[in-house]
């Protein structure tokens, strides 16, 4: 008989099956304490330190005391601006992408070619660049514009790549429907490719939020770190992770402080990531399934 | 005398010899006048031709079933005549189309206005992901219409039309993605109608259907019969024999789709003409 016929025996087939569970749940499980680990440590060193006066108020003594309140500002302020400034260039690319361009054609190929570079260049460079050109060459110096538009920068490639996807899921029915109705390519992206990718192009802009709110390197050289209360755009404000990293760095005994501070910003990141896939709930549910 | 898309076409043919069955009997369904005409028309994709030089002339205001096997070009020519066929890439056309007498590929034709007027239902229902009142207001929307009384009553006519009006009359702003396969598709139909079109394309509309839907979505088309001009793509040879006027057969020959029979329907299924059309029907081939 040839031995492609014989079976392993049984005890060799359950030995095998329980070695592969316990290989992935051990990786699973090592991977869940390092972010458990991470938490308990966090809020061990810094929940003491964080009350409603500490979100309210102002630093004082380089942070040692006080608050992070213009520092959280700060951060709203260049997430906004930076969103503000990608999220439509982001989209508008990612139609020419998913719509325009043949599929696989040289331009296609071209573009994501650039991406996929820009999304792997370090944002320290992005940094640099952003300094050179937002703060010296465009005059704007170290502002919470700068900072907003540099982080603008390295967030498109995220959010054009996650809405292309998004817009190529949606399937070719709706578009030849449309097509066959008679609506102009204008409507039917308006109308039914970009509400049928919305929770896509939602999750890419979380994603894009998130990354520009974890952001040190790439402000550090544009949006500064003067941790007053910024008066305008064209002021100079100090972002919550520049905050951490500076208090932890050049500050002695400002290690609680630093503590607590990435406590919030954990607490914000997890809170953004919730209410995207909520609101991405939502629109699935409103416009796809039952009520 | 026997009926050849050429004697149909200048009329020789017609109307003494009207036999079109017991299905048919009443009143004939149309004054038989050339809405489309089809001269050479030959799609290709990517260099690949789909179907070889197809001349024939459809009927206004009857129903004109495309039969044949799988990949012998009957969509690729429904497809042409509302230049969907425009979308897909590597996607050529030689041949010429005319409806009533306008050359759909001419240099000042409108393509939105033309699809306007020729309507398309597709294999699996595709309602968008709107409420089913949007699924119909947005397209007309689109093309000008904008009085809100005026939306409701063309709304509203159209889902009379296509029976559904008593099914969804209270929940007109619920997903049209809850509605059933078989209203799904019939929503897709009103969606069309509502655009009052001259012609309706039908691929395999009843094909992605359970039979009950299939049946009533059969009759919805029947009774379109006069009042639009359907051209529809069926592997249903039963379905043609009830409902449709004419048949066209088509079977691949050379590597390419080639119209082998085009007939009164019952004529066709009956008593063919080609050996290959009588092996087709009789379920020896294809």
């Amino acid at each position: 008989m040839p031995d492609v016929c014989v079976a392993p025996p049984a005890a060799y087939l359950h030995v095998r099956d329980t070695l592969l569970r316990a290989a992935v749940w051990s990786a699973t499980l090592l991977v869940g304490a390092v972010f458990a680990w991470l938490l308990a440590d966090l809020l061990g060193q810094g929940a003491a330190r964080i009350d409603w006066s500490f979100l309210t108020s102002a630093p004082r003594n380089a942070g040692r005391s006080g608050g992070i309140a213009p520092i959280l500002v700060s951060t709203l302020v260049v997430v906004v601006v930076a969103i503000a400034v990608a999220a439509p260039l982001g989209l508008a690319t990612a139609v020419l992408l998913a719509e325009v361009v043949r599929r696989g054609g040289r331009t296609e190929r071209l573009i994501g070619l650039s991406l996929d570079v820009l999304a792997g260049i370090p944002s320290i460079v992005f940094g640099l660049f952003g300094n050179a050109f937002f703060c010296i060459w465009l005059g704007l110096g170290f502002s919470i514009l700068a900072g907003g538009l540099t982080l603008a920068c390295m967030v498109l490639p995220i959010l054009i790549r996650t809405a292309e996807s998004g817009l190529r899921m949606v399937p070719n029915d709706w578009r030849f429907g449309a097509a066959a109705l008679g609506l102009s390519r204008a409507a039917t992206l308006w109308q039914i490719l970009i509400p049928a990718a919305a929770p896509a192009l939602l999750a890419g802009l979380m994603l894009g939020i998130g990354r520009a709110m974890a952001e040190t390197a790439a402000l550090v050289f544009t949006s500064g770190y003067v941790d007053r209360m910024p008066s305008s755009l064209w002021d100079s404000g100090r972002a919550i992770s520049v905050h951490i990293y500076d208090l932890s760095m050049n500050v002695a005994g400002g290690d609680q402080s630093a503590y607590a501070s990435a406590l919030v910003l954990i607490v914000l990141l997890i809170m953004i990531n919730s209410a995207a896939i909520w609101l991405a709930d939502i629109l699935l549910v409103r416009r796809i399934k039952m009520i | 005398m026997t009926a050849t898309p050429d004697r149909i076409a200048d009329g020789s043919y017609w109307p003494q010899s009207y036999t079109l069955g017991p299905i048919m009997s009443g009143e004939p369904c149309c004054v038989p006048k050339t809405l489309i005409s089809v001269e050479g028309l030959s799609p290709s994709y990517s260099g690949k031709t789909a179907l070889e030089n197809v001349s024939l002339d459809i009927d206004g205001g009857c129903i004109t079933a495309l039969i044949g096997p799988s990949g012998c070009g009957k969509t690729s020519l429904l497809s042409s005549l509302n230049r969907l066929t425009d979308l897909i890439p590597g996607c050529r056309l030689a041949g010429r189309i005319r409806i009533d007498g306008e050359d759909i590929h001419g240099v000042d034709v409108n393509v939105q206005g033309l699809r306007r007027r020729v309507g398309m239902i597709f294999q699996r229902p595709n309602p968008f992901p709107l409420s089913i009142r949007r699924n119909i207001e947005m397209p007309l929307r689109e093309h000008g219409m904008s009085r809100r009384s005026e939306l409701d009553e063309r709304i509203e006519r159209a889902l009379r039309d296509v029976g559904l009006w008593a099914e969804v009359r209270d929940r007109l702003d619920s997903p049209a993605l809850t509605l059933s396969g078989g209203q799904q598709q019939r929503l897709c139909i009103a969606r069309a109608v509502a655009l009052e079109p001259s012609i309706l394309l039908m691929d395999e509309p009843c094909s992605a259907l359970d039979p009950l839907s299939s049946g009533i979505v059969e009759d919805l088309i029947a009774s379109l019969r006069g009042r639009y001009t359907v051209v529809i793509v069926t592997h249903n040879l039963a379905q043609a024999r009830r409902i449709a006027n004419y048949a066209a057969l088509f079977w691949v020959q050379n590597r390419a789709g080639t119209l082998i029979e085009f007939d009164q329907c019952r004529r066709l299924l009956e008593a063919p003409r080609s050996d290959i059309t009588a092996a087709y029907v009789r379920g020896h081939r294809g």
